[in-house]
């Protein structure tokens, strides 16, 4: 049972929460104490309210309520919330702080294993890849004999496809048409010579950029009207955080846990007839291999989803940043694009699909430069023209990380001087990851009350976890879901920063949450076995 | 849209090689659908640029006979895609699997069957999708940048022009004009982007040491890790003294500095958290006319209602406190006035604020309970000997704690402008004043959900706020690069405005600071009716023709705002001195030429 210590710390989470990281907790039941505090704060804030009517009287006290305050706000952008960056990350931000000032903590590093930052976690950049762009940043170094040849033509390539011959120009809002030609041949080669046009080929700052504004195209109506947009659960929160921000319908679909989180047609279905009471539903949002749940789509499933969606009228988003990411024996990855096309009329000829990919995930793990791009597949040509429109009003997307994906989409060939060398690394990586994955899922499955589905692809495991009613109590008289302070414990008395599933959304009454797999391979054993071990050891406590 | 046309309007079926044919939207001498609230009916042609060349009809609005014809050429070419995939492609085979041949052949055999007479309505169409997108306009890489486009594409395949290149003075694109990269800059943004270069004797050791003291900073000491969503730390650090030294001391705190992709990412996510409230309590936001069409294009996705306040072209465009009150009096009748953008040195004016007009804007900020956005990206860029500039939070300070404990205010920078021109990184802060900590908050959830701003654009960011000192290695190289391109700079703004004003029909205010130079045209009654006649707007009609017959490419007024009646345009003025002098000299005949062909 949780004693008084056990008791301070829950007073100390709830301290964390309030340091303005309410906005992220889904919170239902609080404390007493808890809405004591809140009336106070309330109470004060009508005082405050009450008092602008006297301005000078309110200068004097130093009193001035302020424009933008959480009432005033934008009430959409107020709804976002944001797991994977959420209280918990901002926990683990603070421990570092306080591990750096000599705080005394039952352990000497926060583990961030909430996000799929793999070169945080240690992984090198590949090589090739920043020659070119360190070639490409500085030009002068066009000259030195350090660079291999390949890598100097491919920088001169670039440049000469950017204003003023640098990449300090702005691009076209688009993307460098070269790199787009570059990613359309990418996309051509991937899908077995199914053609890809440039013109369907947008460049963007990540993914989730390209995500953001193909769904906010989408949005339209009002009431049964509004645009309704289908997104797996569990699912990557940049989704249900867009849709609250551009106040779309969010329509649910549960995976099958059961069946490795397969994806059912006949639960679309379902999610779809229950969401046309209320709203318009008009994408469909599919993430594969998914994330945080790592399962990757057979070609039948794949197939189905697509006839599914095009029944139902349903335009198509697939998120697909993890295509190099596929472990599992037997598994292998399926483009939507090649899929449509091969299943013919009338499917090929008029599902609308966009396709996102980044050079944050794959075996280079370049997060930081915010590269990425969309492809879409049968979008009507004056909505394209408005989506450049969209686009151009942020100029462009950043042209270094324009340039990365440029190498990523057409790396060294076989002849090349730096072949070698970058399928080395390149396959030194995925190897890794793949051995990461077999192992998670081996030792989480060995612990008990944990059960994990094979991680097939992607970078996480989401297992999940029983958690003692015990726990299920104290979590709720603190007002948190009862993963998030499973997660929270853990991150206090592990370091390891993990993030819960409700964040990601999971059937009523189970408990999951999102590892990377991503620490070197040494790490990653011993973190998983600290974790098992405090799952044991936090069951004990609660039952 | 009848079902053929429908068919075709997909771009990208068949592509083969370089020699595809393409099929596109027009553009032909006309805006584009979408551009343009005015155009209800998007311009729903075809063109096929093959036909083009060969000197064929470009664009049809869907001709049934025409669609056939295209029809059939189309299916021929996708026999000999097809053909060419089989047998003589200049692929090399694939190493992907499926081998690219069988599967072309599928795909081509596909389009073949295609029928093409059932196509559904699309899901997405203009109809359908989102209006608040729809009414957004953004006249800086509007039509007439696309036009611009298409004229270097023709120039490129060789047909002849009254000129041999375009001249992109639509944007304030430093680099593209021909502007060295400052060679500091470019070195530690090398060093970070290749560490290993760290070992490399060609580089100063000043610039490595900034290089480690960054990747020190970053996740797994690496570029390509994701930094906190609002941005790294130390170089939010160095932000904050970079302001308290520009400032005279006025202290900044690193907690409100927020790195962000380019000053634009920050504008939008502030806005987007100001918008709020239904009917005449939406929120209104004011902004300056002319204007930089960024507030416009965001305030119609945000749907907040724009309540223009007009800066005094007889007065060297200066912001009137009494053309403030009268702005912000007219729209309480509609919606809650709840934000005041000032843009200072001004784009697309070139206006420096004084002080006593700053103290004024924040006085009245104050009485209206206005939260303060000041785009202050132009900071570096001041010409005129008798303007400085004076930032908001510096005034803001001085006017006392009434003052600077109360008023909101968010102030922006990037490294896109100023004397290094690093646009295509992408780097930009805000810092914010006053802001609630609750709304503190809620800023860092919004960010987050974007994960972090690029992080070589936030490495370029801290470079510039924090260059070589006196007494380092590169200091000396660094001021002389630096103080040549604000030289220059001064030089043409000076030039544009002298040249500018010999012309008959063209005034020009001085450009103070910025980039850019407003002038104000005068348009002959003919031309107007000659530009309703082609539904367009009368500087818009004069700028098209500009660029068709000089290459030129300049903004029309009417995509930043006007009073009624008057003309204008934006240029920039970076191009080489040299070569400015030239476009301005072709202005000059093209005006006097357009004022005798309408007389």
């Amino acid at each position: 049972m949780p004693g008084e210590t056990s008791d301070c710390k829950d007073y100390f989470y709830l301290a964390t929460l309030d340091k303005g990281c309410l906005p992220w907790s889904g919170q239902r039941g609080r404390p007493a104490h808890w809405e004591a505090v809140v009336a106070a704060k309330q109470r004060s804030a009508r005082v405050m309210a009450s008092s602008t009517g006297d301005q000078s009287q309110a200068v004097r006290n130093g009193l001035r309520t302020k424009v933008l305050t959480l009432h005033s706000m934008n009430p959409r952008v107020r709804q976002v919330e944001y797991a994977v960056r959420g209280p918990i990350v901002q926990r683990a931000l603070e421990l570092e702080q306080e591990l750096r000032q000599g705080v005394k903590k039952p352990f000497t590093e926060v583990i961030r294993a909430n996000i799929g930052d793999a070169q945080a976690m240690g992984q090198r950049p590949i090589t090739f890849l920043r020659q070119v762009l360190a070639l490409c940043v500085n030009p002068d170094l066009l000259t030195s004999p350090s660079f291999p040849h390949d890598a100097k033509k491919r920088a001169e390539r670039i440049l000469q496809a950017c204003g003023g011959h640098s990449l300090g120009a702005y691009s076209v809002s688009s993307g460098i048409q070269l790199i787009r030609e570059d990613v359309a041949q990418y996309i051509e080669r991937r899908d077995g010579g199914i053609p890809a046009d440039p013109n369907n080929v947008f460049l963007s700052t990540g993914a989730s950029d390209a995500i953001v504004t193909v769904l906010k195209l989408l949005v339209a109506g009002e009431g049964h009207t509004r645009t309704g947009v289908l997104i797996p659960i569990p699912q990557y929160p940049l989704y249900s955080a867009t849709l609250a921000e551009l106040g779309a319908v969010q329509v649910d679909y549960y995976l099958d846990e059961e069946r490795a989180w397969a994806l059912d047609v006949s639960e679309l279905h379902r999610a779809l007839c229950q969401a046309r009471g209320h709203c318009h539903p008009r994408a469909l949002c599919v993430i594969n291999p998914g994330n945080p749940t790592g399962q990757v789509q057979t070609r039948e499933c794949i197939e189905a989803v697509i006839r599914f969606a095009f029944e139902e009228r349903l335009f198509l988003l697939a998120d697909e940043v993890y295509q190099d990411n596929v472990y599992a024996a037997g598994s292998q990855f399926h483009s939507f694009k090649k899929v449509l096309m091969e299943m013919g009329p009338p499917y090929a000829g008029q599902q609308e699909l966009a396709s996102f990919h980044s050079t944050s995930k794959g075996y280079m793990g370049e997060c930081g430069f915010r590269g990425g791009y969309v492809e879409v597949v049968n979008m009507d040509a004056a909505v394209q023209q408005q989506m450049l429109k969209l686009m151009s009003v942020r100029l462009c997307p950043p042209v270094p990380g324009q340039a990365l994906l440029d190498l990523v989409v057409s790396p060294p060939a076989p002849t090349d001087p730096s072949f070698a060398q970058f399928q080395a690394e390149r396959q030194a990586v995925l190897a890794e990851l793949a051995a990461k994955a077999k192992l998670t899922e081996q030792v989480f499955n060995e612990a008990p009350g944990i059960s994990c589905n094979p991680v097939q692809g992607a970078m996480y495991s989401f297992p999940r976890v029983q958690l003692p009613p015990g726990a299920v109590e104290r979590a709720q008289e603190l007002g948190l879901a009862p993963d998030m302070f499973f997660c929270l414990r853990l991150l206090e008395e592990t370091g390891i920063c993990v993030v819960p599933g409700s964040g990601f959304g999971q059937r009523e009454g189970t408990y999951h949450f999102r590892m990377t797999i991503l620490p070197p391979l040494e790490k990653l054993r011993l973190l998983l076995e600290k974790l098992s071990r405090f799952h044991a050891k936090f069951t004990l406590e609660y039952s | 849209m009848h079902a053929l046309g429908a068919a075709f309007a997909k771009p990208g079926w068949v592509r083969v090689g370089a020699s595809a044919a393409r099929w596109r939207v027009p553009v032909a001498g006309g805006p584009k659908p979408g551009w343009h609230r005015s155009l209800k009916e998007p311009l729903a042609g075809l063109r096929c640029e093959t036909a083009a060349r060969l000197g064929q009809c470009a664009t049809c609005l869907f001709s049934f006979s025409f669609c056939a014809k295209v029809s059939l050429r189309k299916r021929a070419m996708q026999r000999a895609a097809a053909l060419v995939r089989r047998g003589c492609g200049p692929r090399t085979p694939s190493s992907w699997g499926r081998s690219q041949s069988s599967a072309a052949a599928e795909a081509s055999a596909v389009l073949k069957v295609r029928p093409e007479r059932s196509r559904r309505e699309r899901i997405l169409t203009l109809e359908s999708m989102n209006p608040q997108v729809k009414a957004v306009e953004y006249a800086v890489r509007g039509p007439i940048v696309l036009k611009a486009g298409e004229i270097e594409l023709e120039l490129q395949r060789g047909i002849k022009k009254p000129f041999t290149e375009v001249i992109r003075a639509n944007i304030g694109d430093a680099q593209a004009m021909g502007q060295q990269p400052i060679t500091f800059l470019r070195q530690v943004m090398a060093l970070c982007t290749y560490p290993n270069l760290l070992d490399s004797p060609s580089f100063p050791e000043d610039a490595k040491k900034r290089a480690r003291r960054i990747l020190q900073a970053c996740g797994g000491h690496s570029l390509g890790s994701y930094s906190a969503s609002q941005g790294v730390n130390c170089i939010r650090e160095d932000v904050a003294a970079y302001i308290t030294r520009r400032d005279g001391g006025v202290p900044a705190d690193p907690d409100n500095i927020y790195l962000t992709t380019g000053a634009s990412d920050g504008i939008s996510t502030i806005l987007k958290i100001l918008v709020s409230g239904g009917g005449k309590s939406r929120t209104g936001v004011m902004i300056p006319i002319p204007q930089y069409p960024l507030y416009s294009a965001v305030i119609s996705e945000l749907d907040a209602i724009q309540v223009n306040y007009y800066l005094d072209e007889e007065n060297c465009w200066a912001l009137n406190v009494n053309e403030l009150r009268r702005a912000v009096q007219e729209a309480k009748d509609h919606c809650d006035p709840k934000v005041l953008c000032i843009i200072n040195p001004g784009n697309p004016t070139g206006q420096v604020q004084s002080r006593k007009c700053i103290e004024d804007v924040i006085h009245f900020a104050w009485e209206e309970k206005l939260f303060l956005l000041a785009d202050e990206v132009y900071q570096d860029n001041v010409y005129s000997p008798d303007c400085r500039f004076h930032s908001f939070k510096k005034v803001l300070y001085e006017m006392g704690p009434e003052y600077s404990s109360n008023v909101e205010l968010a102030s922006f920078h990037s490294t896109s402008k100023g004397y290094m021109g690093e646009c295509g990184y992408r780097g930009g802060y805000m810092e914010v004043i006053n802001l609630h900590p609750e709304i503190k908050g809620q800023l860092v959830k919004l960010l987050s959900v974007r994960l972090c701003p690029p992080v070589s654009g936030q490495a370029a960011m801290d470079i510039v706020v924090n260059p070589p000192v006196a007494g380092e290695e590169s200091f000396e190289q660094f001021s002389r690069e630096k103080e040549s391109v604000l030289g220059n700079l001064a030089k043409k703004a000076k030039l544009t405005e002298d040249l500018f004003n010999q012309v008959p029909g063209i005034h020009c205010n001085p450009l103070q600071g910025a980039m850019y130079a407003f002038p104000r045209i005068f348009i002959p009654v003919k031309a107007v009716e000659a530009a309703q006649a082609h539904q367009m707007a009368p500087d818009m009609f004069y700028c098209m023709k500009l660029l068709e017959e000089t290459g030129i490419c300049v903004v029309p007024g009417s995509g930043f705002g006007q009073r009624e009646g008057t003309y204008h345009f934006r240029m920039t003025i970076l191009p080489p001195v040299e070569k400015l002098k030239t476009v301005l000299q072709k202005v000059k005949d093209f005006h006097i030429n357009f004022l005798e062909k309408y007389a």
